[in-house]
């Protein structure tokens, strides 16, 4: 029943333009950072070479690749998410769902998994790109699945993050925005309090920011330092929004 | 599962919901049985979607409770929901899918086994008149047709009990016969609950028929009774030269008049048999000029002001 609604999630994303269009965009974007990084890469590599260990292409055009990935995705993925709830209720088309014999755990779990799946599409594209070097060069591949992971993990938390806020509201716009403010606000706390709070060795408030930042968390791994409490972290702020979106739509079949 | 005809396949209990301090739908109960159409009539706000979205669990009672076919709706709402279909007010229909996608969908969601999907599919398309739209994208379809594939998701797995609110709006009249007799067909294996503003509607395929009123049933009877009440009983006269208001009402065997111009009234007589010979007999006795009788148009608001005000003289009931 999941994978039905899963299924059914991305092929009304498909039949839409808006994920062709975020395909596009970001492909284009990425493309461009990825070609000048390398071209940059290129310039100066005589003179990395005469370092005692010089950083490899891996390091110089993947990462800061990756690390934009990371900023585009908390663009796009509000604007995904904002279709998968808000819309259906503004379209009511919810209730195709909440009359079927399947419970509210599993239409957030499948709409969830839609969802992740089209970013996993995204992630796959850009990908390849530091990938189609292989050919000609070698290539840090622990690097490169650690900064995957991380990138995969962030996608997951700016997805239940996202599926929770468009189950607040019925209109799409307001969905999308609210998602990317509550994603910022998350960043932005997580940049400036996290480090304060640890310089003062307040473990525990330093902790519960730390669920709370994924662009944070991802720094990391982004580095290639794979850190069990950090996926912990994700896997934690993933879980908690989806149980509070399904308490969020168990309510509005109670309040009405 | 062969069932027996006459098991009830839903039943409320004093069904009851609140938004706030305003009581949408208070205390009603229902018991609908297999083989049996049930229409909801009544007017705008008076509860009837409410009561739909309470049967068909998208929307929590404040008391009370639902059971299809015997399984309770709020304990175990997956296995209850399993036999239920559902036709909203707005169609819940995907526009980027087309009609088969989206009628599959619907029957894997209600899963119906893999093996007969398809037939399920390619009879509820049938049954609505789809079988030609079948590849067409659902937004470029009319109006009349995209109801037509909210019923056929409603019906695609078979259910026991189908709820449908005014499942015929927005269909010219050829399609609306088509879709009546398709009610009155899916009424003889299963049950249907249908809601509408339409009176003919409900003498064409009901089998029974609740008014609801300000949230509650205010008249439930079979539709031969409602038939009765407002065919016959209500009439409009012509006088060529009519009394004062006064000496016509106090004629033997008119319940009630009113006058609607100079020459007509609306009235309405008695029930024993011979009342409208008595009234007839004494407009030519005295000479009124009597050049018209015929029953009155009976819409829908004629029996509902009626019962309701009927309802309100009464003790008030519940």
């Amino acid at each position: 029943m999941i994978v039905t609604i899963a299924g059914k999630e991305l092929k009304t994303l498909f039949a839409s333009p808006l994920a062709w269009l975020v395909l596009t965009v970001l492909q284009f974007v990425l493309g461009y950072v990825f070609l000048k990084r390398l071209d940059d890469f290129l310039q100066i590599q005589p003179q990395l070479i005469q370092l005692a260990s010089p950083p490899g292409v891996t390091e110089m055009v993947a990462a800061p690749m990756f690390a934009l990935a990371a900023i585009v995705l908390l663009f796009a993925v509000p604007l995904l998410a904002m279709r998968v709830i808000a819309e259906e209720r503004r379209n009511q088309t919810m209730v195709l769902l909440l009359s079927a014999p399947v419970s509210i755990a599993e239409i957030v779990v499948g709409k969830f998994l839609g969802l992740l799946v089209f970013l996993l599409i995204i992630i796959a594209l850009i990908s390849l790109m530091p990938l189609s070097l292989a050919a000609t060069t070698q290539l840090d591949y622990g690097l490169l699945a650690s900064m995957l992971l991380g990138l995969i993990l962030l996608a997951t938390n700016f997805a239940a993050v996202s599926l929770y806020v468009s189950s607040l509201t019925a209109q799409p716009m307001a969905a999308a925005l609210g998602a990317f403010a509550a994603l910022l606000a998350m960043i932005l706390m997580g940049e400036t309090a996290g480090d304060s709070l640890r310089a003062r060795a307040w473990d525990i408030p330093a902790a519960l920011v730390q669920v709370f930042s994924p662009l944070k968390n991802f720094e990391p791994l982004g580095k290639g330092v794979v850190d069990t409490a950090v996926i912990a972290c994700f896997l934690l702020l993933t879980v908690m929004f989806l149980i509070l979106t399904v308490r969020r739509l168990d309510a509005q079949r109670v309040r009405g | 599962m062969p069932q027996p005809p006459s098991a009830t396949t839903l039943s409320a209990r004093s069904l009851t919901r609140r938004f706030g301090a305003h009581t949408a739908v208070s205390s009603i109960d229902l018991e609908l049985k297999r083989g049996e159409v049930l229409g909801f009539l009544g007017p705008n706000g008076a509860g009837k979607t409410t009561t739909m979205q309470m049967l068909t669990g998208n929307l929590a009672p404040t008391e009370g409770s639902v059971a299809i076919c015997g399984i309770d709706l709020l304990e175990q709402p997956t296995a209850a929901k399993s036999k239920l279909g559902y036709l909203p007010e707005t169609p819940p229909l995907y526009r980027e899918l087309n009609v088969d996608e989206y009628l599959m969908l619907a029957a894997k969601l209600h899963r119906v086994p893999h093996a007969v999907r398809k037939a399920a599919v390619a009879k509820a398309k049938e049954r609505c008149g789809l079988t030609e739209v079948g590849r067409k994208l659902i937004a470029h379809l009319s109006k009349g047709y995209q109801q037509r594939v909210g019923i056929a998701q409603a019906i695609v797995h078979e259910p026991d009990v189908v709820i449908m609110d005014e499942p015929t709006v927005g269909l010219d009249p050829h399609q609306i016969r088509g879709i009546r007799a398709l009610i009155r067909e899916l009424g003889s294996s299963h049950s249907v609950i249908l809601s509408t503003h339409i009176l003919p509607e409900v003498e064409a395929v009901c089998d029974r028929v609740h008014i609801m009123h300000h949230g509650r049933f205010v008249y439930g009877d079979t539709i031969t009774a409602l038939k009765q009440i407002h065919s016959g009983r209500i009439m409009l006269l012509g006088l060529k030269r009519p009394p004062p208001l006064g000496e016509l009402q106090s004629v033997g065997g008119l319940a009630a008049v009113e006058r609607l111009d100079d020459h007509h009234f609306r009235v309405q007589f008695e029930t024993r048999d011979d009342a409208v010979d008595a009234v007839i007999a004494q407009c030519v006795a005295r000479d009124w000029g009597l050049y018209q009788l015929a029953p009155a148009q009976s819409s829908l608001e004629d029996v509902f002001v009626n019962l309701t005000r009927r309802e309100e003289e009464q003790v008030p009931a519940g």
